[in-house]
């Protein structure tokens, strides 16, 4: 998929504000206990890592696990440092990793 | 036996009694967005926790990609979609000179890409129908529902609305039964909506995946133990136009979200 990936980032942030970001990718995070069409399971492909960067340094790691919903949605905070891109970052079983950037200006 | 009379009566008695299409006022017609819980109407309201919107940006995409042996994308024809297919998915169901029937809005796409793209359409619920009908159904969010005064739909209408109320499987129920005489009660923990189908495709928590009004049809059919008809089929198209004259002048919700 093309646009596989919705972020939201302030476009613009004071100095040492505290900045709320949310990040949702398009994934199936199939559990691997569900049996397919032909009756046997389908093999387990969820994202296990996430990841935020920001102007190079990592601000945010999170572990996913089964059961958590297809298409995981996640919201965290940091601080506005300096006007810089944001990586995101999504890396699933199959070693396959679906990333997204965003820039921020810091005033 | 006579139990079950005396329901078929009174049932017939509340709708005798109820006015304008299928037993919904004008006044009365709610979306399903307000029966849902908060988190899900802040999920619905929120682009960015829409889960939808992750099929309307991949529409969105696919709309500009050239395809076929023509090597020509929905765009070359068709320009933004945001501002020439603004109203579409409002005004479908309609007439298809062509085949000479009335067609949905994703039959609609499937056929404008096999006619002019020369590429399968896609099955049904395939990601490029699902992507492509979430992109156009996007560019039309807000605006009412306004059937089309097509002459040719009237019949169409009717017909659906025949199937709204002919009870089937082996519940025999209606999707009158449910939708027009009990909305706003309970079937286990959850509310009964009216049945509108002003927010598809949409994203459904359940599905954990976007869906077409033909899946979640299908879905009340399995429920009353009916057989579904096959995918595409005519009753399919009956049915949603007649869905679209009972909630006409709601507002297209598309990406909706729903429990």
């Amino acid at each position: 998929m093309a646009a596989s990936a919705l972020v939201k980032v302030p476009p613009r942030a004071r100095r040492g504000e505290v900045i709320e970001i949310t990040a949702m990718a398009a994934h199936p995070m199939e559990t691997g206990v569900r049996p397919g069409a032909d009756g046997r399971l389908v093999p387990r492909n969820i994202v296990h890592t996430f990841s935020c960067r920001y102007d190079g340094a990592e601000v945010f790691r999170a572990e996913l696990h089964p059961a958590i919903t297809a298409n995981p949605y996640l919201a965290f905070t940091t601080v506005a440092t300096r006007s810089g891109p944001l990586e995101f970052r999504w890396e699933d079983d199959r070693g396959e990793a679906i990333v997204a950037t965003a820039t921020i200006v810091v005033e | 036996m006579k139990r079950r009379v005396g329901v078929v009566l009174a049932c017939a008695t509340w709708l005798a009694g109820a006015a304008g299409a299928g037993g919904l006022a004008p006044e009365q017609r709610r979306s399903g967005f307000e029966s849902m819980g908060p988190a899900t109407q802040a999920m619905q309201r929120d682009d960015a926790a829409n889960p939808g919107m992750l099929s309307v940006s991949d529409g969105a995409a696919r709309w500009g990609r050239a395809e076929g042996p023509a090597g020509r994308a929905c765009a070359d024809c068709h320009g933004d979609a945001r501002l020439s297919m603004r109203g579409a998915a409002a005004r479908h169901p309609r007439w298809d000179e062509t085949l000479g029937r009335a067609v949905g809005l994703s039959q609609r796409i499937a056929l404008c890409r096999a006619r002019h793209q020369q590429v399968p359409g896609g099955a049904p619920e395939g990601v490029e129908r699902l992507s492509l009908s979430a992109w156009v159904a996007h560019a039309s969010r807000g605006l009412p529902v306004r059937p089309d005064p097509d002459p040719r739909l009237d019949a169409v209408r009717e017909r659906g609305r025949h199937l709204f109320e002919r009870r089937m499987g082996q519940l025999d129920l209606s999707c009158a039964d449910c939708h027009d005489a009990r909305w706003g009660r309970r079937l286990g923990g959850s509310t009964i909506p009216q049945g509108h189908a002003n927010g598809y495709p949409l994203y459904r928590l359940e599905w954990q995946a976007l869906g077409s009004l033909q899946r979640r049809l299908r879905n009340c059919m399995n429920g009353v133990r009916a057989e579904p008809w096959p995918a595409d089929a005519p009753e399919w198209i009956e049915l949603e136009a007649f869905l679209q004259a009972r909630g006409e002048a709601l507002p297209v919700e598309a990406p909706a979200v729903r429990p």
